[in-house]
């Protein structure tokens, strides 16, 4: 927990933004469709069902596959040489530098700030009946829990298990599911903050979300 | 000059009412610039403001000026009224809506299923009304329940008259109700269509489960149109007398709808308005058009521009037609001379004005034997929908042959299973039961004697006697035989492919001979379903050489004449071999003898035409008369044909009731959806069987995803048609794999079906 905050933030505005490496899946002959520092649109639609823009095309066995940005960006590094050519799997192609908007720093930098708590099983959740209500009380404060707390009830074929929090203990900052959703095992359920820098971090976020330009 | 004017209050009035005439206008034509009616409707609205500043002749003389322009800019519009204008009309929101002709043409009315907005459907009315005549300065009162569309007068709420799935779920349970106190039913169509959405039971199961019910209904049935859109219509349509406003429309497609499939609009972009009005001609959507094709059955004039809200000669000859239609579909189940001299009479009166009395009163309570004569004439009526609309092919002899054969297989099965099947059943079960008496009898008296010998001459015990049990043997490989008889040619490339769901599941990359040889064109990492042709399905579904197909020769033609159409289906029939979308035939699973009718992608997407509705008809006759097992395999269906306008739709009702008909008589009629289903033929006789299966990957739907966005201006997710859906909201009953096809349809079919079936 010993991370300086305002480090981070530097960082983030000095380089806003996350690469993503586009290799090959498998073998095969590679004809690349777009260009250097060409924009390419990432998977769209609210179901993420629309694909993205097409970057290259690889062709095994006379199987020509279309491969789609799954992230929105900017192109860099292209590797012109290998246009045409044969090449192993996981050759990097090139690059999606992707700008990072003020929710995925946010997101970012709750994830290193708080402690997370992940799902353990693919189940459906509920919060614990006291922490629900605490939260509708008190929205913005956040609500304190400490290892042994009952926080989350874990539903799964009619049974219920209760989930206690184990750890330092801290304010209960995000909750990153709704109430009664499935979620998938290991997508974080909680992130709780420890109540020394609950403050500050509020502060930060508050100050990202104003005053970051995108 | 106006005399009888004297107050400004008058002129205001007048004023009004010319604005609403030449908004009108405005409205028919789709623009203001026809005969500059944007300057008229701005003179008014001057004159409007100045109302009091203008001397009260110089008013009068201006109104009259415009007046007399309107006039004749509608009567040039009545002249030259076009398709594309009738659509206008009847969008129009100064055309008149099922409110106002319960309020003008019923004495009264209860509305049942809620009242405006408090509603589970508001775009579906119901009501309890009164509708009377007068015979001899007696007045007598009938009750009917009156279920149609409400287009509303500008609510949102009431959706334009298309009715989700409650709402026909709505109309149905009403139309219960009359059925169960026996008063008839009367049905105004109002809708551009069903709302396409899958909410539980999806539009096309809904719209397919009313149309399943109404083939039976037993009370007296009669539609009136003034919007038919396509399936949305025959949700509530299906009747024994259909009449259809002067300036309605009934089509299989809004000509929007027929533009964007026609000129391959992509979706966004805005339809050519010359391509909208050519598809609005071609598609023979007004009620001449449809009277010719026989899809209605009687044409209600309305004003040369239409009826209005406050149409009252209209109304009164709507009420007095209404009447008369209800009188002729009872009249025909009671007295065939009686209903003969009404007709004629009827017909006699054509074109003259609606007489203030009736001759004489008919009671609308139907007997026992009427309802059923009703059934018989409401089958028959729809059964002769859209004859004469395909070729068939056939001379005089052919023919011949084919009537004889006809006979003589009904014959030769209502001998078989009609008459001596229960008779042999009766005896059989008699002496099963002497010999399980006797039995009893003698083994009393040989007991003693048996066990002394046994006790003398010992024996060993015999095996019992293993019973066989009809059905695949399980020991051998249900692929075996057909890789050896039937092999997709999509399996001669030397290629790979990747699976669909490769990125969710890792499923490596097929090489397409195994992939449509030994894995049946099924990955055999996540069991996702490649599309594989129908003749796959044709040789190895079925028993080897148990395959005879039937009316092949019935040929899909151009019945509207369609702009095009010619060379298009020409082409289909030279590329496919066949001339239709649809097989019918006879085969065999694992020795069980069923009729199939199947509908394939290949030609014309596998739509619905009028020689397809025919050939399906055919195989249900066919299925009734041998007592087999009828089987509907869709391959792929893309709704009803287009370029068949409503003969294509009425294709809908007509297989509807011979799918009832067959299943009420004891058969087993299954459906199984392969790649995509959608529209039409899933909202009518595929959607309405009692057991219906989808193929994995395969997707089942009212519409598809570009026209729900089109309609509700929603987006839907990826897999709003999969077969995990659709068995979600009850419309299917299983979902089967490919490889298993052959073992899950026999096992159907020896565990489903009613008593009737040849082998039960």
């Amino acid at each position: 927990m010993d991370i300086n905050l305002n480090d981070l933030l530097r960082r983030y505005r000095s380089h806003p933004f996350e690469d993503y490496p586009v290799e090959t899946p498998h073998t095969g002959v590679v004809f690349l469709k777009v260009k250097e520092d060409q924009i390419v649109k990432g998977l769209g639609g609210e179901w993420l069902h629309r694909p993205g823009t097409l970057l290259y095309v690889i062709e095994r066995e006379r199987n020509v596959k279309r491969i789609t940005a799954l992230w929105s960006g900017q192109v860099s590094g292209i590797r012109l040489d290998i246009e045409g050519q044969f090449v192993e799997a996981g050759e990097l192609l090139f690059s999606i530098r992707h700008q990072l908007d003020k929710e995925e720093i946010i997101d970012r930098i709750l994830t290193q700030v708080l402690y997370i708590l992940p799902a353990p099983q693919r189940a459906r959740y509920f919060l614990a009946p006291e922490i629900s209500a605490k939260l509708e009380q008190k929205p913005k404060e956040g609500v304190s829990v400490e290892s042994g707390d009952e926080v989350l009830i874990m539903s799964l074929m009619k049974r219920d298990t209760v989930i206690s929090y184990e750890g330092a203990p801290g304010a209960l900052y995000k909750v990153y599911f709704k109430s009664g959703d499935m979620v998938e095992q290991g997508s974080p359920l909680l992130g709780i903050c420890p109540p020394d820098k609950l403050r500050y971090v509020q502060k930060v976020i508050q100050r990202i979300r104003t005053e970051w330009e995108n | 000059m106006r005399t009888d004017r004297v107050h400004m209050a008058d002129s205001g009035k007048l004023l009004s009412q010319l604005a609403d005439r030449i908004s009108y206008l405005i409205d028919i034509k789709g623009n203001s610039e026809y005969g500059n009616i944007g300057d008229l409707l701005r003179q008014i609205q001057g004159l409007r403001q100045s109302l009091f500043e203008i001397k009260e002749a110089d008013l009068f003389e201006e109104i009259d000026r415009i007046e007399d322009r309107v006039s004749f800019l509608e009567d040039r519009v009545a002249e030259k009224l076009g398709p594309a204008e009738i659509v206008n009309i009847v969008r129009s929101p100064q055309r008149f809506t099922l409110i106002d002709i319960l309020e003008n043409v019923y004495d009264s009315y209860t509305e049942l299923g809620g009242e405006g907005d408090c509603n589970i459907d508001p775009a579906i009315m119901v009501a309890r009304a009164t509708i009377s005549r007068r015979v001899k300065n007696k007045l007598y009162s009938h009750q009917v329940m009156v279920i149609g569309h409400e287009k509303g007068r500008g609510e949102e709420y009431r959706n334009g008259g298309c009715a989700r799935p409650w709402g026909n779920d709505k109309a149905l349970r009403y139309m219960r109700v009359a059925e169960t106190e026996g008063i008839p039913i009367h049905s105004y169509i109002f809708t551009p269509g069903s709302y396409p959405v899958e909410d539980y039971p999806g539009a096309a199961q809904q719209i397919a489960r009313n149309l399943y019910v109404m083939a039976k209904l037993k009370v007296p049935l009669v539609s009136f149109i003034s919007e038919g859109g396509s399936g949305g219509a025959e949700a509530i349509g299906v009747s024994g007398l259909r009449l259809m406003g002067s300036r309605g429309y009934y089509s299989v497609i809004s000509p929007e709808g027929a533009a964007a499939i026609e000129g391959k609009i992509r979706e966004g972009e805005k339809v050519p308005r010359e391509l909208v009005e050519h598809c609005a001609v071609q598609l023979k959507i007004t009620a001449e058009n449809n009277l010719k094709l026989g899809t209605i059955d009687r044409i209600i004039e309305e004003p040369p521009l239409g009826a209005r809200r406050d149409d009252f000669p209209f109304f009164r000859r709507l009420r007095y037609e209404m009447l008369r239609a209800t009188d002729e579909v009872v009249l025909k189940t009671k007295n065939f001379r009686a209903f003969r001299a009404y007709a004629l009479k009827r017909r006699e009166e054509e074109g003259k004005d609606v007489p203030e009395d009736f001759d004489l009163f008919i009671s609308w309570n139907l007997t026992d034997l009427e309802i059923e004569r009703l059934l018989e004439f409401r089958l028959k009526k729809y059964m002769e929908l859209g004859k004469g609309y395909f070729l068939e092919n056939k001379n005089v002899l052919t023919d011949g042959i084919r009537k004889t054969k006809i006979f003589a297989s009904k014959t030769y099965y209502d001998l078989r299973y009609g008459l001596l099947r229960p008779h042999s059943r009766n005896v059989q079960k008699v002496i099963e039961e002497v010999s399980s008496e006797g039995s009893v009898f003698l083994r009393k008296v040989t007991e003693p004697v048996r066990a002394a010998y046994d006790f003398v001459f010992p024996q060993m015990e015999r095996p019992g006697k293993v019973i066989h049990s009809e059905g695949p043997d399980e020991r051998k490989s249900i692929f075996a035989e057909e890789w050896e008889s039937y092999v997709s040619p999509l399996a001669n490339e030397d290629c790979t492919v990747t699976c669909p769901n490769a990125s969710k599941y890792g499923c490596m990359d097929l090489w397409v001979p195994d992939l449509y040889g030994e894995f049946c064109g099924v990955c055999p990492n996540c069991g996702h379903h490649f599309p594989l042709e129908y003749q796959w399905y044709l040789e190895n579904l079925f028993d080897k050489n148990s395959v005879h197909e039937f009316n092949d020769y019935i040929t899909s033609c151009n019945p509207l004449g369609f702009q095009g159409y010619n060379a298009r289906l020409k082409k289909d029939i030279k590329r496919t071999g066949r001339n239709s979308s649809m097989i019918t035939f006879d085969a065999e699973v694992w020795g069980l003898r069923l009729v199939v009718a199947m509908l394939f992608s290949n030609f014309r997407g596998g739509t619905v035409g009028t020689a397809e509705g025919e050939k399906f008809v055919r195989a249900c006759d066919v299925a009734g008369t041998t007592r087999r097992p009828l089987l509907a395999y869709i391959h792929s269906t893309g709704g009803i044909r287009i370029h068949e306008g409503t003969l294509g739709v009425v294709q809908m009702p007509k297989c509807t009731l011979a799918v009832r008909e067959y299943n009420d008589n004891g058969g087993l009629y299954i459906v199984v959806y392969d790649n995509n289903s959608y529209a039409g033929p899933v909202a009518s006789f595929l959607g309405c069987s009692l057991y219906q299966f989808g193929m994995r990957s395969s997707r089942i739907g009212f519409a598809g995803p570009r026209v729900i966005r089109e309609t509700t201006g929603q987006d839907v997710p990826p897999d709003y048609h999969s077969a995990k859906n659709a068995l979600r909201r009850g419309h299917i009953q299983g979902i089967w794999d490919r490889r298993e096809f052959k073992k899950n349809l026999h096992d159907a079919l020896m565990t489903l079906g009613g008593p009737n079936l040849y082998y039960k």
